[in-house]
């Protein structure tokens, strides 16, 4: 692990490298937070399908009662 | 006379005969200019400018004053079922794209007519400028035409559309503004016009005109299928 | 089916992105010039690159919409002008950094393609409100198509006015062609660009995804006659 970080050539120095730091920390950032917007959305989806199914299963016990009650 | 050619006549003598009878755009526009000129007058406190400065108050003002005829232009179209009338008319209907865009041009070259002396009056040493000035501008009102119409087209038949026109616009134009400014820099220098890259920025003009007109002959059916 | 291919494709992302980065920082050689400062170009060049082709891909999607009626490349032409708006901050962030490194400003006149950029990423960021004030969504997906082809012939015509613009006298900052780059950082640079263009191609992807599964959901709720929740999205176009 040392010698990786020694053979590095391109290592902070001076100080250049908050700057180099900063760029790709920004570049991170906006990727997790597209993907933090992403998860809500699809949390909502989720929610939005737990919804339908129970609306669907409902609608299908009631259904089977008029049927049930026709018969 | 071909009845596209027929249409075009129709289209742009009406809007020419009722903008000389109402007088709603023109008028506002010019004073709307005039007063810019003064509102910049203080706000640089200034009593003279020359080359970019100069160049740059009066395409700044120019470009705003049009916005406000931009915004307008469809509007008659709209209310009117112009919109309906030439979907019906066996005519190309780009023909309305082209006579809309002649009659914004006309509307933008009178407006310079009378505003671009005021300009040489309360900041210029001296007319020598306007001439070649007067090249400058038809390329750029052709271009400023183009765009115009285009966005007007579209921004007539939406919620808040005087808002929409500015916004849209402005990006738009950036490189019309970007060579017309810079061919007008030299030219309104104190010392008399000068002509550094006159003619590259002509070009620039000129190719922005074309790519423009080009682009809104080719979508502009698109715009009016209902 | 959007979804299907999204997972071989992010591992792809991941894989590139980080052989990119170790590149970046542990094979190319610093520069002369610019010294350690230089490393944001690998991550700055890449995303402007492709957020500009983003851009155009955008315009075309919207030709084919306009030509074909399908909704779903109005969809295609919204989504890669979204992902395009969002590089596009990433550049001007970094290229503001990248500028107070080496000018000590975080804004600078002077670099004619990060002007044009800017310039750029103001008339795609009007595609939103623009959008928004067309209530028929039919028409909505029409003149969207017609700002994107438009706004797309724009871009070239901006970058060479802004260029003419720069006075002959301040030396362009970082030149555009990519010879005089020494080959490794040659090989660094193009990685680093195949990368960042996947990841564009993968969230173009994923966010259709979402978006097709949103879509499917409607469609569900419709079909049930459930009740719908609240309002939808009035600019994004639909996809399902």
């Amino acid at each position: 692990m040392l010698a990786l970080l020694a053979s590095a050539p391109a290592l902070p120095l001076g100080e250049g490298g908050k700057y180099v730091a900063g760029a790709y920390i920004v570049f991170l950032v906006l990727i997790v937070v597209y993907v933090a917007i992403m998860a809500a959305k699809l949390q909502r989806i989720e929610k939005e399908l737990g919804e339908l199914a129970s609306f669907a299963e409902q609608r299908k016990g009631e259904e089977r009662d008029k049927v049930g009650a026709g018969v | 006379m071909t009845s596209s050619r027929a249409a075009f006549a129709a289209i742009l003598g009406k809007d020419l005969r009722s903008e000389l009878r109402t007088l709603q755009s023109l008028p506002a526009m010019a004073l709307f200019a005039v007063t810019t000129f003064v509102i910049f007058r203080f706000g640089l406190d200034r009593t003279a400018l020359s080359g970019s400065l100069a160049a740059g108050v009066l395409w700044a003002t120019l470009l705003f004053a049009a916005v406000l005829g931009i915004n307008r232009l469809f509007v008659s179209e709209r209310e009117e079922g112009g919109f309906d009338a030439i979907r019906l008319a066996p005519v190309d209907r780009t023909v309305l794209f082209g006579a809309k865009a002649a009659a914004l041009l006309i509307y933008l070259l009178v407006l310079e007519l009378i505003t671009v002396p005021v300009f040489a009056l309360f900041f210029l040493g001296s007319a020598a400028a306007l001439p070649p000035l007067l090249i400058v501008l038809v390329l750029a009102d052709l271009g400023l035409a183009f765009t115009g119409t285009l966005i007007s087209s579209m921004a007539v038949n939406s919620r808040a559309r005087d808002l929409l026109v500015p916004l849209v616009l402005l990006p738009l134009v950036v490189p019309l503004m970007i060579a017309a400014t810079g061919a007008s820099d030299p030219l309104l220098t104190l010392g008399g016009p000068a002509y550094d890259r006159f003619g590259t920025w002509l070009a620039v003009l000129g190719l922005y005109d074309l790519i423009f007109g080009l682009v809104g002959y080719a979508v502009f059916d698109f715009l009016l299928e209902d | 089916m959007y979804g299907k291919g999204l997972r071989p494709l992010s591992i792809a992302t991941v894989a590139l992105l980080a052989v990119g980065l170790s590149l970046v920082f542990f094979y190319a050689p610093l520069e002369t010039d610019q010294g350690f400062i230089q490393k944001i170009f690998y991550l700055h060049v890449p995303l402007a690159i492709v957020a500009l082709v983003g851009f155009v891909i955008g315009g075309l999607f919207a030709i084919a919409h306009l030509r074909s009626g399908n909704r779903k490349w109005d969809a295609y032409s919204y989504v890669s002008i979204h992902m395009s708006v969002i590089f596009g901050v990433a550049v001007l962030i970094t290229g503001s950094i990248w500028a107070k490194a080496s000018w000590g400003h975080w804004w600078v006149w002077d670099e004619p393609t990060l002007v044009s950029f800017l310039i750029v990423f103001l008339m795609y960021a009007t595609y939103y409100p623009f959008r928004y004030a067309i209530e028929d969504p039919e028409r909505q997906a029409r003149y969207a198509s017609v700002f994107a082809i438009t706004a797309g012939a724009f871009v070239p015509l901006n970058f060479m006015a802004v260029r003419m613009a720069q006075s002959l006298v301040h030396p362009r900052v970082f030149a555009t062609a990519n010879g005089g780059l020494p080959g490794s950082m040659l090989l660094t640079f193009l990685f680093c660009l195949a990368a960042i263009g996947l990841l564009w191609v993968t969230l173009v992807k994923f966010e259709l995804t979402a978006k097709s599964a949103s879509g499917q959901v409607k469609r569900l709720r419709r079909a049930l006659d459930a009740p719908a929740p609240g309002t939808s999205s009035r600019i994004a176009p639909e996809v399902s």
